[in-house]
C-alpha cells in the first residue's frame, strides 16, 4: 500500500498553510486581484484533474493497452476534481452575488439601456451571458464531470477485484467513457468560453475551447509522468518500464507542439487580419509592460524547451531530463494561465508576485495530499485488466 | 516478448500462412484484369479525357469560361482543390500518425490510402495550375532568382505557403509510400519468371532497389519509416492548416475565424477516411482482400469518421454560436445567410451529410455493415464537397456592397473539369491496383503470429 512519506507529508501540509496564508493576506490587501489569483490557480489544477478523466476515458475508447500498469495515477488525479470543482463553483457563485468583479458582464446595469454603464455589445450577449444560465451551466459541468470520474474509478476498482481479466467492468467503463467524451467535447469548449473567454467580454475566438484543451492535455500528461516517476522511485510501480516513460515523454512532446499550434493559429490569424474587435486582446498582452514579458516568455518556454530537450529518444528515456522539462513546462503553463485571466480583470495593475506563488504552492500541497490519499486507498498495482499483460510487456 | 489481449479481434482472418499472404497479394498483379476492371477503367478514361478537353478549352480561351464573376471570384476551382487536398489527408495520417501510435490495423490499408493521397494531391494541384491562366509560367510560384529586377513571390501570402506546404507534403508522402513498397516490389520481382516475362522482371528489379531481405535491410527500413513518420506527422497538420489560412487570414465574414486550422485538419481526415472506405470496400471485394481488410478495419475507420465528423460538427456549431456571440453585424449576417439564405440547400446538405448522418455510426450494426458503410462514405464525400462550397461561395456571394450581391452558377467547363479529375483519379488508382501490391504484405506478415485469427485462437486456448 502506498503511504506518503513523512517529509513529503509535512512539506505538502506546510504548502497548504502557505497557500491559506497567502489567500488571507491577499484578501486583506487586495481582494480583487486575489479573486483572479484564486481563479487562475484553480483553473490550472481543474485542468490537470479533468484531463486525468479524459485520459482514462480515451484509453478505454481507443482500446489503448500500454497505459494499464499506471492507470491508478490518472485515477488518483481525478480525485482532485471535486475540490477544484467546488472552488470553481464558489468563485462563480461569488461572481453572481457580486462578491467579486471578475466577470465584467455581471455588473449591474451593464445590459440596461437606461443605465450610464450600458454596453450595447455586452447587452447583445445576454441570452447566453446572464447570471442564472451561467450558474446552471457551471453546476451542470462540474456535477457531470465528477459523476463520470467517480463512475470510471469505481468500475476500475471493481474490474480489479473481478478476477481473470476484468472484462465485464471494462466494457461498462467503455460505455461511460464514450458518453463522458461526448459531454466533455462540448462542455470543455463552453466552460472555456464561460469561465475564461467571457472575462474579456467583447472579445471572441472560435478556437478558444480547443486551445484551452490543448493546455489541459499538456499539463495533464506532465503531471501523470511526474507522479508515475515518483511512484516508480518509491517502488510502488514495479511494472512501469522505460517504454511507458518514453511514451509519456512522447505525449508531452507532442502536446507541447499541439499547444503551440493552437496558440499560433489563434494568434497569427488575429494578428494577420488585424480586425480591431479581435486584436485588442493581444494588444493588451503585448503592449502592457506588466504582461508583455510573460506573454512571450511563456510562449517560448512552453514550445522551445520541450521541442529541443525532448526531441531525441534518449532524452525521453532519461528521468532527470524529463523531470526538468516537466517542471519547466508546468511553470510555463502556469504563467500562461495567469495571462488568460489577469489582463481582463486587473488590466495594468496585474503583477505575478509572491502572493500568486503562495496560492500556487497551496494548491500543489492540497493536490499532493488528495492524490496520495487516493493512491493509498487501493493497491497501486493492477491485478486484473484485459490489457494488463500487454502493458506489462510493453517494449518499444 | 509481445503479448496481445484476447479481447482484441484478429486483424487477419481465415487461417492464413505467410505463403498465402504472398500469393493473395501478388494475385492481382500477376493475373489478368477482369471485365469489371476494364469497364471502370474505360469509364474513367472517358471522364478524364472530357476533363482534359475542358482544361484545354480553359487554357485556350481564358478563365472567363468558368462561372466566376466579379463578386464570386473563387468557386468550384478552389472548392475542388480543397476537397482533393482533404481527401489526400487520410493517407498520411494512416501511414505516419497511426505508425507512431502503433496501430497495427493500419497495415492493411496504408498502401492504398497513401496511393489515394498521392493521386488526390495530383488532382488538387491541377486547379491552382489551370487557374493561373498561363500555366506555362507556373514556375513563377517558386522564389527563384530572376532577371526581372525585383519580381519576387509574395511571402506574406498564404497562397505561397500553400506552394511550399503542398510540395513538401507530396514529396514526403511519395517517399514514405515508396519506402514501404520496396520489400513488396521485391516479393513480386522474386515471383516473376524471367524467361516468360523478362521486361517485368527487369522493371520490378529496378523498382525494388536490390532489396534482399537481410536483417540490416529490415533494420534500416524500420528506422527510416520511423523518421519519415516523424517528419510526416507535422505535415498532416501543416498542409490543411495552411489551406485554411487561404481563407482565415482574410477579413471576409465566414472566412476569418480562428478555429479554421484545426477544424480543416479534422475535416480533411474525415473526408480522407470516407474516400479510403469508398475505395477499399470496392478493392477488397474485387481483388479478394476480405481476409486482410476485415470488418474490424472498417469499424475502426468508421469510429474515426464518427469522431472527426462530430468534431467537425462542434466546429460548425462553434462558428455559428460565435458569429452570434461576437455581436459583429457582418459575422451574424454571414452565418444567418449561410443557413437561411439562397444557398440554404448547400448548408443543409453539408450539415446532414457531415454531422447528422455519421452519427449513425454510434450503432454497432451500422458501423460493422459493409453496405451501410459504403453508402455513408459517399454521403461524407458529398458533404465535404459541400462544406468547401458553402465556405467559399456563400461567404463571397453577399459582398459588403449590396449592389454586388449575386449568385454563382457553374458552366459546363466547371463541371467538366471536376468530373475529369474524378476520372483521372480513378484512372491512376485502377492502374495502381493492377501493378502495385495493394496491401503492405511484408508488414502484414509481421503481425500474422500475434493478430492472425488462427494464431489468436491458439494463444487464447493456452
Amino acid at each position: 500500500m502506498f503511504q506518503l512519506n513523512k517529509k513529503l507529508h509535512f512539506t505538502s501540509i506546510s504548502m497548504i498553510v502557505i497557500g491559506l496564508l497567502s489567500l488571507v493576506i491577499g484578501f486583506m490587501s487586495d481582494a480583487h486581484s486575489t479573486w483572479t489569483n484564486l481563479l487562475f490557480n484553480n483553473y490550472f489544477f481543474l485542468g490537470i484533474s479533468l484531463f486525468a478523466v479524459v485520459f482514462v476515458a480515451i484509453q478505454y475508447v481507443a482500446e489503448a493497452g500500454w497505459s494499464t500498469v499506471f492507470k491508478r495515477v490518472p485515477e488518483a488525479m481525478m480525485a482532485f476534481l471535486p475540490y477544484a470543482g467546488i472552488i470553481m463553483l464558489f468563485i462563480v457563485i461569488a461572481a453572481v452575488m457580486h462578491w467579486n468583479h471578475i466577470y465584467h458582464w455581471l455588473e449591474p446595469g451593464i445590459m440596461d439601456p437606461n443605465e450610464p454603464n450600458y454596453d450595447k455589445i455586452i447587452a447583445g450577449k445576454e441570452p447566453y451571458l446572464n447570471a442564472p444560465f451561467f450558474l446552471i451551466r457551471s453546476i451542470v459541468y462540474v456535477i457531470i464531470w465528477i459523476y463520470c470520474a467517480r463512475k470510471l474509478r469505481q468500475l476500475s476498482i471493481k474490474g480489479d477485484l473481478e478476477g481473470d481479466i476484468g472484462e465485464r467492468s471494462f466494457f461498462k467503463g467503455l460505455r461511460v467513457s464514450g458518453w463522458f467524451l461526448v459531454f466533455f467535447a462540448v462542455t470543455s469548449c463552453t466552460a472555456a468560453w464561460d469561465w475564461i473567454m467571457s472575462i474579456d467580454t467583447h472579445w471572441f475566438s472560435t478556437l478558444f475551447g480547443w486551445y484551452i484543451f490543448s493546455e489541459w492535455a499538456t499539463i495533464g500528461f506532465t503531471t501523470i509522468l511526474l507522479i508515475a516517476l515518483f511512484l516508480q522511485k518509491t517502488g510502488h510501480l514495479p511494472d512501469l518500464n522505460d517504454s511507458h516513460i518514453h511514451d509519456l515523454g512522447k505525449f508531452i512532446f507532442a502536446f507541447s507542439i499541439v499547444w503551440t499550434y493552437m496558440w499560433f493559429s489563434q494568434f497569427m490569424l488575429i494578428w494577420y487580419a488585424n480586425i480591431p474587435e479581435e486584436v485588442t486582446y493581444f494588444m493588451q498582452r503585448i503592449e502592457q509592460s506588466n504582461y508583455s514579458f510573460l506573454f512571450w516568455f511563456s510562449m517560448v518556454i512552453n514550445f522551445v524547451v520541450p521541442l529541443i530537450m525532448l526531441m531525441s529518444r534518449d532524452a525521453k528515456r532519461n528521468k532527470t531530463i524529463l523531470v526538468i522539462v516537466s517542471t519547466v513546462i508546468l511553470i510555463g503553463h502556469w504563467i500562461n494561465s495567469y495571462l488568460l485571466f489577469a489582463p481582463g480583470t486587473l488590466f495594468e495593475h496585474g503583477h505575478l508576485g509572491l502572493i500568486e506563488v503562495g496560492v500556487f504552492l497551496g494548491f500543489i500541497g492540497l493536490f499532493i495530499q488528495i492524490v496520495s490519499r487516493t493512491l493509498s486507498k487501493t493497491s497501486v498495482e493492477i491485478k486484473s485488466h484485459p490489457y494488463l499483460d500487454e502493458s506489462k510487456h510493453l517494449h518499444t | 516478448m509481445h503479448k496481445e489481449s484476447r479481447i482484441r479481434d484478429p486483424l487477419i482472418d481465415g487461417n492464413k500462412t505467410f505463403h498465402d499472404i504472398t500469393v493473395e497479394v501478388a494475385y492481382p498483379v500477376e493475373g489478368k484484369a477482369n471485365k469489371y476492371w476494364w469497364t471502370l477503367f474505360g469509364l474513367s478514361v472517358i471522364l478524364m479525357l472530357w476533363g482534359f478537353g475542358c482544361i484545354a478549352y480553359t487554357i485556350g480561351t481564358g478563365i472567363g469560361v468558368w462561372g466566376l464573376n466579379k463578386t464570386i471570384n473563387w468557386a468550384w476551382d478552389i472548392t475542388n482543390f480543397v476537397w482533393w487536398i482533404g481527401i489526400g489527408h487520410a493517407g498520411t495520417l494512416i501511414s505516419a500518425v497511426l505508425l507512431l501510435f502503433r496501430q497495427k490495423w493500419r497495415m492493411a490499408i496504408n498502401r492504398s490510402a497513401e496511393a489515394m493521397t498521392i493521386f488526390g494531391v495530383i488532382q488538387a494541384g491541377l486547379f491552382p495550375l489551370i487557374h493561373m491562366g498561363r500555366p506555362w509560367l507556373a514556375y513563377w510560384v517558386f522564389p527563384i532568382p530572376n532577371q526581372y529586377g525585383s519580381l519576387w513571390v509574395n511571402f506574406n501570402s498564404p497562397l505561397l505557403w500553400d506552394v511550399f506546404a503542398i510540395s513538401t507534403y507530396l514529396t514526403v508522402s511519395t517517399v514514405f509510400w515508396y519506402i514501404g513498397l520496396i520489400p513488396d516490389f521485391a516479393m513480386i520481382r522474386d515471383r516473376v519468371n524471367e524467361k516468360i516475362n523478362p521486361l517485368k522482371k527487369k522493371l520490378y528489379s529496378l523498382l525494388s532497389f536490390g532489396w534482399s531481405g537481410r536483417a540490416k535491410h529490415w533494420q534500416r527500413f524500420e528506422e527510416v519509416s520511423l523518421v519519415l513518420a516523424g517528419l510526416a506527422t507535422p505535415l498532416v497538420f501543416s498542409v490543411h492548416s495552411i489551406v485554411s489560412m487561404d481563407f482565415a487570414t482574410s477579413v471576409i465574414p465566414g472566412w476569418h475565424t480562428t478555429i479554421f486550422p484545426p477544424y480543416f485538419v479534422l475535416g480533411a481526415l474525415f473526408s480522407g477516411f470516407a474516400m479510403v472506405e469508398t475505395l477499399l470496400i470496392i478493392v477488397r471485394k474485387v481483388v479478394n482482400m476480405e481476409a486482410y481488410i476485415t470488418i474490424k478495419h472498417i469499424e475502426y475507420m468508421n469510429v474515426i469518421i464518427l469522431f472527426t465528423g462530430s468534431m467537425v460538427g462542434i466546429a460548425y456549431i462553434t462558428e455559428l454560436f460565435m458569429a452570434w456571440y461576437s455581436g459583429v453585424e457582418f459575422e451574424q449576417y454571414a452565418f444567418l445567410n449561410r443557413a437561411t439564405g439562397p444557398y440554404w440547400w448547400a448548408y443543409a446538405s453539408m450539415m446532414t451529410c457531415n454531422v447528422v448522418i455519421p452519427q449513425l455510426y454510434w450503432i454497432y450494426k451500422i458501423r460493422t455493415n459493409i453496405i451501410a458503410t459504403f453508402v455513408l462514405s459517399i454521403f461524407v464525400n458529398i458533404g465535404m464537397w459541400f462544406e468547401r462550397f458553402v465556405i467559399i461561395v456563400t461567404s463571397l456571394h453577399r459582398d459588403f456592397l449590396p449592389s454586388s450581391w449575386t449568385m454563382f452558377s457553374p458552366t459546363f467547363v466547371d463541371i467538366g473539369i471536376f468530373l475529369g479529375t474524378i476520372g483521372f483519379f480513378f484512372v491512376l488508382f485502377l492502374m495502381y491496383a493492377r501493378t502495385f501490391p495493394v496491401v503492405a504484405q511484408a508488414e502484414m506478415k509481421t503481425i500474422l503470429k500475434s493478430s492472425g485469427s488462427e494464431f489468436k485462437k491458439i494463444d487464447n486456448e493456452q
